[in-house]
């Protein structure tokens, strides 16, 4: 489990992400990126990355704000890919082949896009054959990167270019696909769930992740204003919001074994405060719209509800 | 000297590639299943298991995986090596075009079978020369003992420092892959000593070194320029090819060359052809010359990049010439190894009568019979007829 | 490694590394995005008390620290987002237009 360092202790660990990208201004990924790779310390850290908005933003030719090294070959195969980097070094490693003083870290890093959808099979298989990574999704809701198309992760209502509210359609109809339950289904060692408004427990979590053999999972919100029609400067208030509603709890699952890290007991706030914040939702607060709200913080209510119970059983829940 | 061991074989193509595969002990293997490619891949799980090979072998989900993770563990420095054959082939296409974009020298089997639908599992051609624009080598093999050869020289010439592209080596499904054929292996140390040390190169697992592998290169960059030399490593690989074929010829006592020719010196009529169709096509020869009918035959073992000289020069001399293709491009003016030849003699403005044979898709017989028959119109064709200006299908039901 | 790419405009296909690799990591240091800002962030040191959430909420890893504090910004790559702004529990980091900075300049 994740212990917290303070933020002194964090700033001697080196930032493996250099400025000079063109994310937007205000962009979660790179907020989340820097906090996680906090958690590789300093050791050399391969990064496979699917196409997205993070991809596409930190490599353009001939510039790379990575200071790893990282490899990008197509959008649905992130995981497939550092599978293959993982096996060369397990195998170059053995012949003695590899000249490096600490060990490489391997880390997978998906959009909700290359995470969720297109790339959970590749996702699937690389957790499913143990190799000895991290794999990350950036979750901000959309297929970004390609103009805010829906994604199985998209929050229950929200307006995205292809789930557009309209005269007879309120938005997305579906609920979220959980993915972290998806990775705790896999009998993996350690997922997470996490948010960089609280950098100490990303970045620890981060640290476990790195740190146990075997694949790890991190689940991290990633705000984005251009999806989510909100001011610049408010990703870390809109995502501490967003834990505080219990909408994207913040918990550890280590060997099947539920812990929750944040429970806002009498200060849980209504998913309607960050919703109003967001013009992603704007249409829900018609009133021929309403119930949708009342819909989604019922479904987020009760799959608080389910978390919760999963902490109480002996050997931890199956999800 | 040749260093060949004197021992024969009775072995499947499947199981001859698996031994070259086990000689060369690559780093990393990652590979799908997929009929008639299936026992390449299980045998070499059984040297796995055993302990007889170094590799680690990744069981990936798919085959989009598995090229996928190929490309990582390229990019990491690992020899690098897996198998497929149609629908598997199909389905990793998107990445087996970005292999040879970031020029990786990985090297894949594509035993040959037919695309769907409707499903079916035999041999043709259509998988390999669906990838024929996506910037690999492509070598064809049409027995057991080819495939293995090619196997051995794979890594030389796909790690050339002039060329540095992934390379894939083809034989036909069920027909080869899956029958039993006579293997003259060579010793483990011929093998090792031939694929020779993998040259140091970018890595991924250089600490001090990082590099960023596979960027976004936009409308404003340099696209087009990266495409111009993957291009330029294909038309320096064809020189280097015969180079390695020829070094091969040295420790094995068997030569190879782009064309692969039988009776052409005199030939008045060719056929050109791929894969084991040539072994049916040189019986029939004998038949035909004995009849007068000077008949001759090319193989084509390197068909990317292709041997445009070479096989404008072999057939500058031949009056009427039948192109013999395992597959079809549906809408164009004949099958892509058609396309091919024709262009070829054109551009060195080459004039012969030509004709397009379709033949064995979905793994339709082809019997000494067919290519008789092709013999006897090109040699109509010779003495002053006609050939067809459309396609031919050999031993077609109905009609 | 240094990688220079000072005429990279002019490179044909032979002068790039083979599969447009990048050989420079984090070569993007050069690449200026200050010019995206509309407005600066400004730090007082007096009300600053160094709880470092700024320099753990910049995407653009452009809150500069010396010693183990926050001393400035990174003027070449802020792109002006605010989040540090919002984020500073005692209000240290104030957000000007970037013209009160050329008319200063001027």
């Amino acid at each position: 489990m994740a212990t917290k360092l303070s933020p002194k202790e964090y700033i001697k660990r080196p930032d493996h992400l250099t400025g000079g990208h063109r994310l937007c201004a205000g962009c979660g990924a790179g907020i989340v990126l820097r906090q996680v790779l906090m958690g590789a310390k300093d050791n050399p850290v391969v990064i496979s990355n699917a196409t997205g908005c993070l991809e596409v933003s930190t490599t353009i030719y001939p510039y790379t704000a990575w200071k790893d090294s990282f490899i990008h070959s197509a959008f649905e195969n992130a995981a497939a890919t550092i599978s293959g980097v993982e096996a060369a070094y397990k195998s170059l490693l053995r012949q003695g082949k590899v000249q490096s003083d600490k060990p490489y870290k391997f880390l997978s890093v998906g959009g909700d896009g290359g995470s969720y959808d297109i790339g959970l099979q590749a996702l699937s298989g690389a957790l499913e054959r143990g190799h000895d990574i991290v794999v990350l999704c950036y979750d901000n809701g959309a297929y970004m990167n390609t103009g805010f198309q829906r994604s199985a992760a998209t929050p229950f209502g929200a307006w995205t270019t292809t789930s557009p509210d309209g005269k007879v359609r309120p938005g997305k109809t579906q609920q979220r696909k959980n993915l972290t339950r998806i990775a705790v289904a896999h009998g993996i060692p350690y997922v997470a769930q996490a948010s960089p408004h609280n950098f100490r427990d990303l970045i620890s979590k981060a640290e476990v992740a790195f740190d146990t053999p075997g694949p790890a999972f991190l689940n991290v919100l990633s705000p984005c204003p251009r999806g989510w029609r909100s001011a610049d400067p408010d990703g870390m208030k809109l995502a501490k919001m967003m834990v505080q509603s219990c909408f994207w709890p913040l918990y550890e699952v280590v060997d099947g074994r539920y812990t929750i890290n944040y429970d806002p007991k009498d200060r849980k706030i209504p998913i309607r405060d960050w919703m109003e914040q967001q013009g992603r939702f704007k249409h829900l607060f018609k009133p021929q719209f309403a119930y949708m709200i009342d819909e989604a913080q019922a479904y987020v209510d009760s799959e608080w509800d389910r978390l919760k119970s999963m902490t109480t059983l002996p050997g931890g829940g199956e999800a | 000297m040749s260093t060949t061991t004197e021992k024969l074989l009775a072995v499947t193509g499947n199981q001859a590639v698996a031994m070259a595969m086990k000689q060369l002990d690559p780093d990393v293997v990652a590979a799908y299943p997929i009929t008639p490619q299936t026992d390449v891949v299980q045998t070499f799980s059984q040297y796995v298991a055993d302990g007889v090979v170094k590799a680690e072998f990744v069981t990936v989900e798919s085959e989009h995986s598995a090229m996928s993770a190929c490309i990582g563990s390229a990019a990491a420095g690992a020899r690098t090596m897996t198998a497929t054959s149609s629908a598997g082939f199909a389905l990793m296409w998107e990445v087996v075009y970005v292999a040879a974009s970031l020029r990786l020298p990985i090297i894949m089997t594509t035993v040959n079978r037919a695309l769907s639908g409707p499903i079916n599992i035999h041999c043709d051609h259509s998988d390999s020369m669906g990838g024929r624009d996506s910037g690999w080598i492509q070598i064809y093999n049409e027995d057991a003992q080819e495939a293995y050869d090619a196997t051995v020289m794979s890594f030389p010439i796909a790690e050339h420092a002039d060329v540095r592209l992934p390379l894939m080596n083809m034989y036909d499904g069920f027909i080869i892959s899956g029958a039993i054929g006579p293997l003259r292996p060579l010793s483990d140390e011929t093998v090792k000593a031939f694929a020779g040390e993998q040259p140091v190169v970018r890595t991924l697992l250089k600490p001090e070194e990082p590099i960023t592998v596979g960027p976004f290169d936009g409308l404003h960059g340099w696209y087009f320029e990266h495409k111009i030399a993957q291009n330029r490593a294909m038309e320096a690989a064809l020189p280097i090819i015969q180079d390695t074929y020829d070094r091969f010829a040295e420790v094995s006592g068997r030569q190879y060359h782009h064309l692969m020719q039988y009776d052409m010196e005199d030939a008045d009529v060719a056929i050109v052809v791929i894969g084991s169709a040539a072994g049916t096509a040189r019986t029939v020869i004998k038949t035909l010359r004995d009849e007068g009918i000077k008949a001759g035959l090319i193989k084509i073992r390197t068909f990317r990049p292709f041997p445009t000289e070479e096989m404008a020069r072999a057939l500058s001399g031949v009056k009427a010439v039948a192109v013999l293709d395992r597959a079809d491009s549906f809408g164009a003016q004949g099958g892509p190894l058609y396309l091919e030849v024709l262009a070829a003699l054109y551009q060195k403005g080459v004039h012969t009568k030509t004709v397009n044979c379709i033949y064995g898709l979905g793994g339709r017989d082809l019997y000494p019979r067919n290519i008789e028959d092709v013999y006897r119109m090109l040699a109509d064709a010779a003495d002053g007829g006609d050939l067809p200006h459309s396609r031919v299908y050999l031993n077609m039901k109905g009609e | 490694m240094k990688w220079d790419i000072s005429d990279i405009k002019d490179w044909g296909p032979g002068r790039h590394e083979p599969g447009a690799v990048i050989p420079e990591a984090g070569n993007a240091r050069a690449y200026k995005t200050g010019g995206w800002r509309t407005n600066r962030p400004v730090r007082d040191d007096e009300t600053c008390t160094q709880c470092l959430f700024c320099f753990f909420f910049c995407p653009d890893a452009s809150v500069l620290l010396a010693d183990g504090k926050v001393a400035d910004f990174d003027l070449d790559h802020c792109k002006g987002c605010a989040i540090c702004a919002t984020e500073c529990p005692v209000d240290a980091i104030t957000m000007h237009p970037e013209s009160e900075f050329r008319r200063k300049a001027e």
